[in-house]
């Protein structure tokens, strides 16, 4: 079997479990929620001998390397961090209604992989021809993958204290029962930043120490460069803020959810739309 | 006017200490930042033609082309600077004051402050149960400070209190990446340098114009470029050799160099960049035959050269290529673009190509068919240059900001005191971090410390 057709299977995975998820929140019945954990744990499970084969078919070709090379490798392997992390906090705090608020981010990924990114592997062009590629890379996208959790988190906190605005603090039935409560809720979103914010630190680092290696310049304001310096400027305002009052939970959750967007848009939108030197998005 | 004058000094204080500024400039560079992604950098005039004459008066005069050295950017960088150091020093010694010097006594009114207390009932006088105690916390905690009071003792153990820094460390790591940075800009430089294949270069252009002499001679002697089969270039290499007075110095021989494996020579580090095909002291060769029959001529010229041709006529090749795909479609093979000039005649440009192409060669050179041959093809290499000495204390600012943060946020400072007397024990514990979590540690001390007996 191929690694194309296994991400076929990553994918369908993932749509089940977003899926299960979705009939969690309707039928309120924890054997379901578990069901959709375990469709995710299968998916990431099939993704991860998927990216192992491909990094092994990019050795059977004669250019070997890690396949975090373009878009489409970059998609994946995004989704898969983001699979982990949820997996991670799911494990650990069993709230299994974050799935259905984190899954379709793993899903929509997957999806825009498989239907309309170029999956060919090409060889790496000299640039790229560097052991930092796989620490940068990793450390960056760990750290996406958290902010995407958090974002995922900050929208249900935002769901659910509009909720409970409208029934007036009532104690919420429903499918909200499903959801923690809105001090958890800050408080994973808080967590969740805290595990993105060191590896986004490191992710700055790496990019900076092997720009120093490759060009001679740890910084060169690139519109890459200057748009993860602005994600790490609202994550540090957002760690700042949590220690003056007011500013927790309904403004930190709009914070995270501005956050993750500066983060997409540093990821994507400035591949798609602005130009420099990470351009693979082209 | 004295009270006046402390009070605007003490607000003033208040102002840069406050977190408020921090947020507000944290925000504040997130969103001007944006501003020089969207308006590209440096002058460029395809961009410039886009925008309107007005636009471009106002962009100028913000400093919108060169946005992060403009002097309001580089001021909230210096506020964002002076907001961290205030901040740290008002806080600093507060919590300098938690990790040197201890609470070491749990009395009744510092118990009320902590949310863990919990009551042991050992029997026992209260020195045995001291040495017990002490030897409890030394194998499951810490080893305590004991510390005698009436007929009591306390016990002080902690885990891990300098974590409580991480902030700081954090705070100062960015000071030292500035300082590093600031280093780099005032005794470093980029340039930047062209050498041709078996060519050499002691000096570089700066990227603010200026010459810069290296001291020594970097003396290109080889470049190649390979490519994938897909077309993709795979690597591009050149082979550099550095001199010193004309004498070639050890260990600096024909070192190889490709991207992301630099050279460094005192401080000076050459990063491979860009190549291109280098026409200095190139030859070009030529055949010429006349259409009339006789031997064909072979020739050889540098590019410019005005060649005599058998029959008074003459030829200069302007430039050529081994490989005119790229140029012509549907031809391949070596080109020139030539300039003909008959006997008396005025001159005539025109491309030739190889013999395979005779039939388009025969178009022109009145009585004479002129083929290229070919050319001993040269490169030259594009060097970036760059001097920073201010890079290791970067790293360094770096190392300590990963290492700040790790302290901050994964690590926590615990603490557990024990009151020891005749009538049993009373354990308190307090952590900085992750309560919860310290709370379910601190009974499952408690719960040994109730099996210990």
């Amino acid at each position: 079997m191929s690694s194309s057709s296994l991400f076929n299977i990553t994918m369908t995975a993932y749509m089940v479990s977003t899926c299960i998820f979705f009939g969690f929140l309707a039928s309120r019945s924890k054997g379901v929620g578990l069901a959709g954990t375990y469709a995710a744990l299968f998916g990431f499970v099939i993704q991860t001998v998927a990216i192992g084969m491909r990094w092994k078919e990019s050795y059977d070709m004669g250019h070997g390397h890690a396949p975090l090379s373009n878009l489409f490798e970059s998609v994946v392997f995004f989704t898969w961090t983001i699979v982990m992390i949820f997996l991670f906090i799911d494990f650990k705090y069993k709230y299994h209604a974050i799935g259905f608020f984190v899954m379709p981010f793993a899903l929509f990924g997957m999806a825009w992989a498989q239907l309309s990114l170029d999956s060919g592997i090409e060889p790496l062009v000299p640039a790229l021809q560097s052991n930092w590629l796989v620490y940068h890379v990793i450390t960056c996208f760990l750290g996406y993958a958290a902010f995407a959790v958090a974002c995922g988190i900050s929208i249900m906190y935002l769901i659910r204290e509009q909720m409970e605005q409208e029934r007036h603090g009532a104690e919420a039935g429903g499918m909200l029962s499903l959801f923690p409560s809105i001090r958890v809720l800050d408080d994973l979103n808080y967590k969740a930043i805290m595990i993105g914010f060191p590896l986004l630190t490191l992710g700055i680092v790496t990019g900076a120490a092997w720009a120093n290696y490759a060009w001679g310049t740890y910084w060169s304001w690139d519109p890459k460069e200057t748009w993860s310096l602005i994600v790490w400027f609202v994550y540090a305002a957002f760690l700042h803020a949590r220690i003056t009052r007011g500013w927790i939970g309904r403004k930190a959750a709009i914070l995270s959810v501005i956050g993750f967007a500066a983060t997409i848009f540093c990821y994507l939108g400035v591949n798609l739309l602005l130009s420099g030197l990470h351009s693979y998005g082209r | 006017m004295a009270t006046n004058k402390q009070g605007l000094t003490q607000q003033l204080w208040d102002f840069f200490c406050s977190l408020r500024l921090s947020i507000f400039l944290l925000i504040g560079l997130a969103l001007v930042s944006i501003i020089g992604t969207v308006i590209p950098q440096g002058p460029q005039s395809e961009y410039l033609a886009t925008i309107s004459e007005t636009k471009i008066r106002l962009y100028s005069s913000l400093g919108f082309f060169d946005m992060y050295h403009s002097w309001w950017f580089i001021l909230l960088l210096y506020l964002l600077t002076l907001n961290l150091i205030c901040c740290s020093i008002k806080r600093l010694p507060r919590v300098w004051k938690v990790v040197a010097e201890p609470v070491l006594i749990m009395d009744e009114a510092f118990e009320k402050t902590l949310t863990m207390v919990k009551d042991v009932k050992i029997k026992g006088s209260a020195t045995e149960l001291k040495d017990r105690i002490t030897a409890f916390l030394k194998a499951e905690f810490a080893e305590p400070v004991v510390t005698e009071q009436g007929e009591e003792f306390h016990l002080f153990a902690q885990k891990s209190p300098w974590c409580r820094l991480g902030v700081y460390v954090v705070h100062l790591s960015i000071i030292v990446i500035f300082i590093g940075a600031l280093i780099g800009s005032l005794f470093g430089y980029k340039a930047y340098v062209n050498i041709p294949e078996g060519g050499g270069a002691s000096q570089v252009r700066s990227s603010g114009g200026k010459t810069i002499n290296l001291g020594y001679e970097v003396r290109c002697e080889k470049f190649s470029v390979s490519f994938y089969d897909t077309g993709a270039p795979k690597e591009f290499k050149s082979i550099l050799s550095v001199y010193e007075n004309g004498q070639p110095v050890a260990g600096y021989q024909q070192v190889p160099i490709i991207v992301n494996d630099p050279l460094t020579y005192k401080g000076i580090t050459f990063y491979q960049s860009s190549y291109g095909q280098s026409d200095e002291g190139v030859w070009y060769y030529l055949t010429v035959r006349n259409r009339n029959g006789g031997e064909p001529v072979k020739l050889k010229a540098r590019q410019g050269e005005r060649v005599a041709l058998p029959g008074g006529a003459f030829l200069s090749v302007m430039e050529a290529t081994m490989d005119v795909r790229p140029f012509m479609r549907g031809f391949d093979g070596p080109g020139a673009q030539v300039e003909f000039t008959p006997a008396g005649g005025s001159p005539k440009p025109f491309v030739i190509l190889s013999e395979k192409y005779e039939s388009l060669n025969a178009q022109h050179g009145d009585n004479l068919i002129i083929t290229f041959d070919g050319m001993d093809q040269k490169f030259y290499t594009g060097l970036q240059v760059a001097k920073d000495p201010g890079v290791w204390v970067v790293w360094l600012g770096c190392f300590l900001m990963v290492v700040g943060i790790c302290m901050a946020f994964f690590m926590s400072h615990k603490r557990v005191w024990a009151r020891v007397s005749d009538k049993g024990v009373t354990l308190g514990g307090s952590a900085s971090k992750n309560p919860t979590g310290f709370e379910l540690s601190f009974d499952e001390l408690v719960e040994k410390l109730n099996k210990y007996k």
